[in-house]
């Protein structure tokens, strides 16, 4: 049984870098589905998308609205839209207010992450600048989900990653290989509470 | 039963309520973004479930009133999406100005950014003297505001780049008067717009139009609904007329799409098919 089937990444400064040590080492076929909010400005094109696509061996692409969302594929917050997860597994783009200053929002994704999939969620805070994520996080570790956050010491930016520890109990504080490594192989969601 | 099972019934039960006694019809909107806008209204009113919010819409009209507002989503600005406006000038207004009079309609405008946006070209063009807007929306508040057709002087510059982007043939600051921390548009303007109300989710076709604009107003609507309004898009455009669409919206899904042909890919602008 597959008792991860979402994954959702959040990140800001620095991401790029972080996704690279992330993304391309997912393996085909990986029984899940990547779904990334990464800040960037409101007119950026889908310059992300197109070069994840071509160094990951999942198919990378940005998320439509309405699309059903696939397992073995990687999907990118598209800019200056929030991204949202409905109840049937289909993605929501809204134009709502900036949340944390920004649009999309990794909050806004977690929120309704956790709405849809309750337990059966990873959530993942990378490098940034701001605290974006960190609300969203525990929302997915109080509906039953792993909340996972990169190691702030050695993150470009510790900012964002700091934030999601501060709020609140996480279950794993990870390098990113180790990230990768998780995101392959989850362990069992009932055996691994740390706290 | 799970924390997010509750809330989904409660969800369910609040909206069958507010559509029997106000006849606001949210149940076919996609619900991820509708649930944020639940929760602020659960916060802000500091009732503890939305099962306590529901209880006081049943009871209390005014307070209704008041959440129904936020409901609707009135983040807008002027020439949003410069490059679109760019397009439309470019490519739909030569088309727009061969008929003797031109009718527009801008479905959920909110406070009226857009709209005016619209006629500010529509003048720079010379074709505002025949044409007429129609701008709706749901929210009597927003369309208050957008009658008034007053805003912040700050967001102006801003706006102004816009403008520029857009191919503004001019400066915006000729469209507007500003006082003190605001500006107000011009009255010709503000002539020129029709702002009345209208409900997509359950309102019916009210004329035959050139053009038609809806942005980023279907991408809150599920499939079903999203139907439904594109059906009276198609029935209120005139053969060969207009429809635009948000920059992540598009006809592809619906069964209207036989109806249009793409006219301009990048700026999901779609033009209506001539019967034959």
């Amino acid at each position: 049984m597959n008792d991860f089937p979402v994954v959702v990444i959040g990140t800001s400064a620095g991401g790029l870098d972080a996704l690279r040590a992330v993304l391309p080492a997912l393996p085909v076929k990986l029984p899940r589905s990547v779904i990334v909010v990464q800040h960037r400005s409101a007119d950026a094109d889908n310059f992300l998308a197109e070069f994840f696509n071509d160094c990951c061996r999942l198919p990378v692409a940005e998320a439509e609205e309405k699309e059903l969302i696939r397992p073995g594929h990687i999907y990118f917050a598209p800019a200056a839209y929030h991204l949202l997860i409905e109840r049937d597994m289909s993605f929501s783009l809204s134009v709502d207010e900036k949340v944390n200053f920004s649009r999309p929002s990794i909050d806004v994704l977690f929120e309704s992450a956790a709405q849809a999939c309750g337990a059966r969620l990873i959530g993942v805070i990378l490098t940034g600048a701001n605290a974006d994520g960190a609300a969203g996080l525990q929302t997915i570790r109080e509906a039953g989900g792993l909340a996972v956050v990169q190691q702030p010491v050695g993150a470009t930016a510790y900012y964002m990653p700091q934030a999601a520890i501060n709020a609140g109990p996480v279950d794993y504080i990870m390098e990113l290989a180790e990230i990768s490594d998780l995101i392959r192989k989850p362990p069992c969601p009932k055996n691994t509470r740390k706290y | 039963m799970e924390e997010r099972e509750i809330k989904e019934i409660e969800t369910d039960l609040l909206l069958e309520a507010i559509v029997r006694l106000y006849g606001y019809d949210f149940r076919n909107y996609a619900r991820a973004s509708l649930n944020r806008r639940i929760q602020q209204a659960v916060d802000k009113t500091n009732c503890a479930t939305i099962s306590d919010l529901t209880a006081r819409i049943v009871r209390e009209p005014e307070f209704f009133q008041r959440v129904v507002a936020n409901f609707s989503i009135t983040v807008t600005e002027m020439f949003r999406d410069p490059e679109f406006y760019k397009v439309l000038r470019e490519q739909v207004l030569p088309y727009l100005a061969t008929y003797p009079f031109i009718k527009v309609w801008h479905a959920g405008c909110a406070t009226g950014e857009e709209a005016y946006s619209l006629a500010i070209m529509l003048e720079e063009e010379g074709l505002l003297e025949r044409a007429t807007i129609y701008a709706t929306d749901f929210n009597e508040d927003a369309l208050e505001n957008a009658r008034a057709g007053i805003y912040p002087l700050e967001q102006m510059k801003q706006y102004g780049s816009n403008y520029r982007q857009a191919g503004g043939r001019g400066s915006l600051s000729e469209h507007y008067h500003a006082q003190y921390e605001s500006v107000i548009m011009e009255a010709k303007l503000r002539q020129s717009i029709t702002f009345s109300r209208h409900n997509l989710t359950v309102d019916q076709v009210f004329g035959e139009m050139h053009l038609v604009l809806c942005r980023n107003v279907l991408i809150y609507f599920d499939r079903t609904l999203q139907g439904r309004v594109l059906r009276l898009f198609d029935d209120s455009l005139v053969n060969s007329g207009f429809l635009c669409l948000g920059s992540r919206e598009s006809l592809r899904f619906s069964d209207t799409a036989a109806h249009f042909v793409e006219f301009v890919a990048k700026g999901k602008i779609y033009r209506k098919r001539t019967v034959p």
